[in-house]
């Protein structure tokens, strides 16, 4: 049956080993294809229009609202393998929520440091503590305190259901970043792109962010898969490590 | 400070961070595989490998 086929295949996936081998052959091609839509999205940027009111600073938009948007995204990512954790006490997931919080939280200080960039000459000022700058900082800290108490634990298990609870406690501040510019009053914009109503940005300036919120976003999962097999290969290295301080324990 | 200055430095920003990012992942996953290999050099393997296989199946993380 298709159901009880895809549920094999997604199983064979949750195996570790089986995981290296998907990586390893898909990784090339996510890279290369990263690297065109980059190539793409950055020509288009150079050779769109100015903003008739902000000039040629709209440029600024095509970083700055990718990074953003991945800060989001990679919160969900972990959100969701966050419940992997703690439902399926699944070992990838563990990984999975590890592997992609420093990448969080190096697109969200993208997001903050191009905010400031383009708030200085569009606002006059480099930062207001308004309702979406604030929101966006808590979740750099909170992708920064995931760090550390990861790397605080010893047992990557017990440190990887800690986090999950944290993971999902902190999710609360997805949906108050998202729509913060809708609550209260914020120097920031509202959106603009993801409305209801269809994007109210002109064509001119959406065709490069979206090409490159893509490859933005498949920088992303390209980096993600890395350092999800990266951090079974820490934890093969460690098990290998105490396996063969056993063995000299034995033969001593 | 001129506008290009303010989209020049966004860029720049974003391109350190990213090449830094990429290059971390990229390193680290250079210095798993050594360590991996050294393992394997000195004859300690995972209990689910095969003694002479090349390729492993099953196993956790």
């Amino acid at each position: 049956m298709p159901e009880s086929l895809a549920i094999t295949k997604f199983s064979d996936l949750a195996n570790p080993t089986r995981f290296l081998g998907l990586a390893a052959r898909i990784l090339p091609w996510m890279a290369g294809i990263t690297a065109i839509l980059f190539a793409i999205g950055l020509y288009l940027t150079f050779a769109s229009e100015g903003d008739y009111q902000q000039g040629m600073t709209v440029r600024i938009m095509y970083v700055h609202v990718p990074a953003a948007w991945l800060s989001m995204m990679c919160y969900s990512v972990m959100a969701a393998s966050a419940i992997g954790t703690l439902v399926w006490r699944h070992p990838l997931a563990d990984v999975s929520h590890k592997a992609a919080a420093p990448l969080g939280a190096a697109f969200t200080l993208i997001a903050l440091a191009t905010g400031s960039l383009w708030g200085k000459p569009m606002w006059g000022t480099w930062w207001v503590w308004d309702a979406r700058l604030t929101s966006v900082f808590v979740l750099f800290l909170m992708y920064l305190g995931l760090i550390a108490l990861n790397r605080a634990m010893d047992d990557p298990g017990k440190a990887a259901r800690v986090s999950a609870v944290l993971i999902l406690v902190g999710f609360v501040n997805i949906p108050i970043i998202k729509f913060s510019v809708d609550w209260w009053n914020t120097l920031h914009q509202p959106a603009s792109v993801i409305r209801l109503d269809g994007p109210t940005i002109d064509k001119e300036f959406l065709w490069p962010l979206l090409i490159m919120a893509i490859a933005f976003t498949l920088l992303f999962f390209t980096l993600h898969i890395a350092a999800m097999r990266n951090e079974i290969w820490r934890r093969r290295v460690s098990a290998q490590r105490r396996m063969a301080a056993r063995m000299a324990g034995k033969e001593a | 400070m001129s506008h290009t200055f303010y989209i020049a430095a966004s860029y720049v920003v974003a391109a350190i961070i990213t090449l830094c990012l990429i290059g971390w992942v990229w390193f680290d996953g250079r210095a798993r595989q050594k360590e991996l290999a050294e393992l394997e050099a000195s004859g300690i393997r995972r209990r689910s490998a095969k003694p002479v296989a090349t390729t492993e199946t099953g196993g956790a993380a």
